[in-house]
């Protein structure tokens, strides 16, 4: 590693400018990941909480749990009874005491972690990831230059998400619990701290995603500043490749639509803290809380775009490298996006059609939805067009970008599903709602990250992730996935609600008891396998197989930067010559031209 | 005999000539790209603007719902209490005539007029001041007439749609008063004056911005 000992040589730095207060995107970009996995544990592990809960209702949790002597007769047994006994005696109102005495998750406590577990999967893991991680570390190296426009900001942005963070942790600590009042956060529940007893947690939770929203404006302005301004000379827009394509445009929502939804935060920090009534609906010159859910929307549906297209993105990465074909569409693909883009702000009220809503409107709103369906097709087909006749290489990232689209096909179906009206009417706010978000979140945006992580893994840390451990994951989360998430389809069509604690109260759900065990039972396994992707990230590190400078063959830029990716990220900025996507090629020797190669190359004969 | 070129694969030699040649220009800050028609700094404040623009459309978008959603406004428990539009009109005015002497600024900087740059400068953060000092009175009187936050949704909109505005008038402010003093420290000259252009188009922006505030809050 020549090229190496030469930054070093050159960049003299600190450990604390290298690795913790870092301008460089890379590092940024790696720390983004990290954070992004530390908190899909927290958020899969309260998950795993109100999952226990579903299944055995108010019964006390494993492990922590008190036992049944314990719990009947006070007689002490096991550890945990042990550690119970000693929180009862203590004259100290205990965290655990409140929220699940002897291991019993509470109503109140089941409101919190469903709230909050979709809080930090959406704010904390997702985007940070997708947006923060892929698009740190990808931005510059793919469209050839040596870092962001403002790596300062740049910089920012990431401690700002950790004060979010930090913020959001708080929460769970304050008297009365964090905020309960589901991650839509719907007026008048989390206006008024009367209906959820919840005080200082909502106004935490609302502070930190303002705080967030200032980290994802940070971040959305240097990279759609360094993608206009900096590209590589060759590199039109046209050239880009799809996930640079897929940022840029969710760095624009993003940049457009978290500000709505930070004026409706202050609004509820107002009406919390201020007495001000714009979501409570007082009888004297008092607001509306429909307000928020239009606010909110207004912001939401963007939002799950953001969560999907840089997944969309990655997919378009894969695809094609391992199909060893160009893709197919590569424009309508782009103009796929764009459609998705504008359509995805004038089709919140869909989420709104229970709330009551003039039937003209819930027209307009159905129809506009069905719409994004068509965009949506089309890259699905481009997708498979892209497979079809070529020569495949089922490598892992490859199997997580074929289980990116195959999820992702039925979880945009249900979506359909649900967008007509009439069937809304009967679906809406049930667990048929979780299945679809699940799809195309966890089916989707995941698998893609998976995928992604895997893929780019080599060029993060010059090393290889190792792949029996890789397909043992995939394989697992994959299966474990569908049983987790499929039947949650089924238990929504029965009317089973989303969002109650003991589902055994409603006679008319008793008969759901096993489908909810069997969920249970799959979203543990799920739960674990995905402890094998963070020890394999981990190990892979420091013990996996070393990795040369371009291992898939891939034509892209970022794959020309020496590996591990110096500071500045290239000796001399690459020319682009071509599209990304030049696989396969008639005529050509080699099945793969990277966009650095000249355009007259001659071609190679035969030696 | 053939001659094989092989472009793909440089040697370990080139790849290291390729390598010194690019620190060289990046120590020179030599780089080369296509022209770009925005610089950085520019394309970042209007990006900037952006979000900001969607920030008050949430707020303008709710006043709006308040607005549509009263027959009467405002609302019945409040009538008697006037907003003063007189005063706020000439405030106004003050304020589009700080929008023309940043304006001038920006002009003085472009044609290398360090000492004009200054002079406008300071007119323009003096008459973004006398903005807020007239504001904040009017604040005061009418604290005192009794529309507070807490008025219905008619004080509560007012004071968060017209403070979110005044915090930006007060963040333009500070910022217009640290390009002065990097003015008077000789820091901007024609070639160079970044820091004078971004912080016009942000003045630009939030002044720009009131007349519609105005028009709709106090006007409609
Ligand atoms: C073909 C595309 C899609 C259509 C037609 C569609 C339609 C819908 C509809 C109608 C709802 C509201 C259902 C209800 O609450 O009654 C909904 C909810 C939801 N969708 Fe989609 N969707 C699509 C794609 C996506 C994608 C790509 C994502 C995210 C990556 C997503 C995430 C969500 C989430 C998170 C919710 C539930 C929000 C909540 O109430 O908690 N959807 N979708
Ligand atoms: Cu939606």
């Amino acid at each position: 590693m020549h090229d190496n000992e030469h930054t070093e040589h050159h960049h003299e730095e600190s450990f604390i400018r290298k690795y913790i207060f870092s301008l460089d995107h890379k590092t940024i970009g790696k720390q983004f990941l990290i954070y992004g996995l530390i908190m899909f544990f927290v958020g899969g592990g309260l998950a795993l909480l109100f999952r226990w809960q579903l299944a055995y209702p108010d019964q006390p949790l494993p492990i922590i749990g008190a036992s049944q002597q314990y719990l009947d007769e006070g007689e002490v047994v096991t550890g945990a009874d042990r550690m119970w006994e000693r929180i009862y005696d203590s004259d100290k109102e205990e965290w655990l005491e409140v929220s699940m005495p002897s291991g019993v998750i509470t109503p109140e406590f089941y409101n919190m972690l469903f709230t909050m577990h979709a809080t930090i999967m959406v704010f904390f893991v997702v985007v940070p990831i997708l947006v923060g991680a892929f698009g740190n570390f990808l931005i510059p190296l793919m469209i050839g230059t040596r870092d962001m426009a403002f790596p300062i900001l740049n910089m920012l942005s990431f401690w700002l998400a950790v004060l979010a963070a930090i913020v959001m942790a708080i929460g769970f600590f304050v008297p009365g619990g964090h905020a309960a009042a589901g991650w839509t956060g719907y007026a008048p529940l989390s206006a008024d701290p009367q209906w959820t007893g919840v005080e200082w947690g909502q106004n935490l939770w609302a502070i930190s995603l303002l705080i967030q929203g200032f980290s994802s404006l940070v971040g959305s302005i240097n990279y759609i500043t360094t993608i206009i301004n900096m590209r590589a000379p060759g590199m039109t827009f046209f050239r880009m490749p799809l996930v640079i394509w897929s940022l840029f445009i969710v760095a624009i929502l993003l940049l457009l639509a978290f500000p709505v939804l930070s004026s409706a935060l202050a609004l509820l920090i107002f009406d919390r803290l201020a007495g001000t009534t714009f979501f409570s609906a007082t009888a004297e010159g008092g607001g509306d809380p429909l307000l928020w859910q239009h606010l909110f929307w207004f912001f939401g549906h963007p939002e799950v775009y953001i969560l999907i297209l840089p997944g969309m993105g990655i997919a378009s990465e894969l695809i094609p490298v391992f199909s060893r074909k160009p893709i197919f569409g590569y424009r309508s693909m782009v103009y796929a996006m764009i459609a998705i883009a504008f359509l995805g702000w004038i089709v919140w009220g869909h989420h709104m059609f229970q709330s009551g809503m003039r039937p003209g409107m819930g027209n307009f709103f159905m129809t506009t939805t069905m719409l994004i369906a068509v965009p949506s097709a089309i890259k699905t087909f481009n997708w498979l067009g892209t497979m079809f006749r070529g020569s495949i290489r089922f490598t892992t990232p490859m199997l997580h970008g074929i289980a990116f689209v195959s999820m992702f096909v039925i979880g945009g179906l249900s979506g359909i599903y649900m967008a007509n009206t009439p069937v809304d009417i009967y679906i809406h706010d049930t667990y048929y709602i979780v299945a679809h978000i699940h799809y195309v979140v966890f089916g989707g945006s995941l698998f893609a990250i998976f995928g992604g992580i895997i893929f780019w893994f080599p060029k993060m840390y010059g090393r290889y992730m190792n792949d029996a451990l890789s397909k043992i994951h995939f394989w697992l989360t994959f299966i474990a996935f569908n049983c987790t998430f499929f039947p949650m389809h089924i238990l929504g069509v029965g009317g089973h609600l989303r969002r109650i604690a003991n589902p055994q109260q409603y006679e008319y759900l008793q008969v759901f008891e096993g489908m909810n065990i069997f969920i249970t039972m799959s979203a543990f396994t799920l739960g674990f396998a995905q402890l094998i992707l963070v020890f394999n990230y981990f190990w892979s590190m420091y013990k996996g197989k070393v990795a040369e400078q371009n291992p898939w063959h891939v034509n892209t830029l970022e794959w020309e930067a020496p590996t591990p990716v110096p500071h500045g990220n290239f000796g001399q900025i690459p020319t682009v010559y071509r599209g990304p996507y030049e696989y396969s090629v008639p005529g050509e020797e080699s099945d793969w031209i990277p966009q650095a190669q000249p355009e007259h190359a001659p071609a190679t004969s035969g030696d | 005999m053939e001659i094989v070129i092989r472009i793909r694969r440089k040697t370990e030699n080139e790849k290291h000539l390729d390598y010194e040649i690019g620190i060289m220009m990046a120590q020179n800050n030599v780089e080369i790209r296509d022209r770009q028609p925005l610089s950085n700094a520019r394309l970042g404040i209007l990006v900037l603007l952006g979000a900001e623009t969607m920030l008050f459309s949430g707020l303008i978008g709710t006043f709006l719902v308040f607005r549509v959603g009263n027959v009467t406004w405002p609302p019945p428990s409040h009538i008697g209490i006037e907003l003063p539009r007189v005063v706020t009109g000439i405030n106004t005015a003050l304020l589009l005539l700080s929008g023309y002497t940043m304006f001038q600024a920006w002009r003085a900087i472009q044609k290398d007029r360090v000492k004009q740059l200054r002079n406008w400068l300071l007119i323009t953060g003096v008459l973004g001041l006398l903005f807020l000092g007239v504001q904040g009175s009017e604040w005061v009187q009418l604290i005192r007439n009794g529309l507070t936050l807490q008025s219905g949704v008619y004080g509560g909109i007012f004071y968060v749609l017209i403070g979110c505005h005044a915090v930006h008038v007060l963040s333009a402010v500070i910022w217009v008063f640290i390009v002065f003093g990097m003015a008077m420290a000789g820091r901007f000259s024609a070639s160079r004056y970044t820091g004078v252009d971004t912080c016009t188009i942000y003045w630009i922006f939030v002044v720009a911005l009131w007349p519609i505030l105005y028009v709709l809050v106090y006007l409609s």
